[in-house]
């Protein structure tokens, strides 16, 4: 199999890689890690008649951290995030979600960015962003601008970016307190999509409260959601059994998913309500086993 | 698009067109065959090659990408003659039986043991989780890695005798 045939560009420059998707509109497509995109060619799903190839546009592998946030560059791969132990005690999430996605060899490939734009709902890092709080930065013809997590998400495979638009940097803001995440997923085998995914992340402040609760759904709705009101009940409170439980309900209450081959509407709705409850007392008890610890 | 690349080691240079994939480009530009192409739609693993020592699938990487960059295939493996531990290993401990998948096993588990000298069954299971075996079941693969894993330290610790 092999794709119908493209014009091939390699900007080396942000710049000239604008001025490429400006040029050829609809027509052009964003080359990252092609482990995506690549797949549908050879499937034909999509047949873009130019590629834009990002992967000699200089510092789009650049990773800064200042004292509010940490910025990815758009070329971050999967991998890098998966063993990159410089970032696990303060980004602890990354490292969760990372390894669930795909297989070791698509990790090495494929990008956070890619993924983001793509935008499947089943994919594993819209979840993870929204539980982040994160944000991207995107760049276009006229000029450069921060699009939240919470309002990147459109509909099936649809973002706000424009085509002539780059998506360039992934924000994630630096936790304030201890940091608590984790990363559920259900897959019918090794390296597939989730059937469902929740993604958790929260702070525990130094009187054991709640604060920045973020709760990412992958598969169970459109595009990634993130449950506002579940993780509302959750901020400024100490973690009960009694709290995660109405927390992991209103989560699934949140949900809007399809019965398909993966499973039923209510089986996943379901799973939705099951991971929550699982991943917040998983959290809490690690919580409680550390306070044990320091005291 | 005329692109060079070195591989196991050699410059090389080919005239393909945009859509060629990097597996064909290894297998028919530059008639290395070892390299062998499974599903073609990213799922086995088969086809697996180093691209600046990264294990990937190259069904799903254009040659016009990899452009100036540094390949390994299966062949460059052996060494004068000389067989890789992992071949050994694959060898001694019966790590394949059609032998399909084998030359995607051998440059994951090459990467892996780079990276990780002495990984764990449960990091090796991890590693090859890309990598799907229709024949052994896994189990020979992985005793086949764990034969290799103490050569190549030794290999590696020789190597810096002579560096000494
Ligand atoms: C076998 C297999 C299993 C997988 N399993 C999972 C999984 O379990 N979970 C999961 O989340 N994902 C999974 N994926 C998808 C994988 O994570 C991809 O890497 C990711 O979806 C796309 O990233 P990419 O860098 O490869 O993007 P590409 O394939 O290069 O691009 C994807 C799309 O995004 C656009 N795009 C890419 N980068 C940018 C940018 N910077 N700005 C604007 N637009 C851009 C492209 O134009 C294209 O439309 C799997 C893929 C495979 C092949
Ligand atoms: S042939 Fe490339 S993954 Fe199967
Ligand atoms: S030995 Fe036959 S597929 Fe692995």
């Amino acid at each position: 199999m092999f794709p119908n045939a493209f014009e091939y560009q390699s900007p080396t420059s942000l710049d000239e890689a604008v001025a490429l998707l400006v040029e050829h509109g609809y027509e052009a497509k964003i080359l990252a890690g092609g482990q995506s995109l690549l797949p549908m060619m050879k499937l034909r799903v999509a047949a873009p008649t130019v590629l834009v190839d990002l992967g000699r546009v200089p510092g789009l592998d650049a990773r800064t951290e200042n004292d509010r946030e940490l910025s990815l560059g758009a070329m971050t791969r999967h991998a890098s995030l998966e063993w990159d132990e410089d970032l696990w005690a303060r980004y602890p999430l990354l490292r969760e979600t990372a390894a669930w996605i795909a297989d070791p060899l698509v990790r090495n490939r494929g990008t956070m960015a890619g993924s983001l734009a793509h935008a499947d709902p089943a994919a594993d890092w819209g979840a993870a962003l929204l539980a982040l709080h994160g944000s991207v930065t995107v760049d276009g013809p006229n000029g450069s601008r921060r699009v939240g997590a919470d309002d990147f998400f459109v509909d099936v495979f649809t973002t706000r970016l424009e085509p002539d638009e780059v998506l360039t940097a992934v924000h994630i803001p630096r936790p304030e307190h201890d940091v608590f995440a984790t990363h559920l997923k259900l897959e019918r085998k090794v390296g597939d999509f989730a059937v469902v995914a929740v993604s958790l992340q929260v702070e525990i402040d130094g009187d054991g409260r709640i604060r920045r609760p973020g709760i990412g759904l992958a598969g169970v709705g459109p595009t990634s959601l993130h449950a506002t009101a579940a993780a509302s009940l959750l901020e400024g409170q100490p973690l009960s059994l009694e709290l995660i439980r109405e927390a992991a309900a209103k989560a699934s209450a949140a949900t809007d998913p399809a019965s398909d081959r993966r499973g039923s509407a209510d089986f996943k709705r379901d799973m939705v309500r099951l991971f929550v409850e699982r991943g917040l007392r998983s959290i809490e008890s690690r919580f409680d086993e550390g306070r044990r610890r320091s005291a | 698009m005329l692109i060079s690349v070195t591989v196991n080691g050699q410059e090389r240079t080919a005239d393909v067109e945009p859509r060629t994939l990097l597996c064909y480009l290894v297998r028919d530009e530059l008639s290395l065959t070892g390299t062998h192409v499974g599903c073609d739609t990213t799922s086995c693993g088969a086809c697996t090659v180093l691209l600046d020592g990264v294990p990937v699938k190259s069904c799903t990487v254009l040659a016009v990408q990899v452009d100036g960059q540094e390949l390994m295939t299966v062949e460059g493996l052996e060494q004068a003659g000389d067989l890789h531990p992992l071949q050994k290993g694959f060898w001694e401990s019966h790590g394949l039986q059609c032998g399909f998948c084998t030359p995607g096993m051998l440059m994951t588990t090459y990467a892996l043991l780079e990276r990780n000298p002495d990984p764990t069954e449960d990091e090796i299971r991890r590693a090859i989780s890309g990598n799907l075996c229709r024949c052994t079941g896994y189990q020979n693969i992985v005793k086949a890695v764990q034969y290799a894993a103490p050569l190549v330290r030794e290999k590696r610790e020789a190597a810096r005798e002579v560096a000494r």
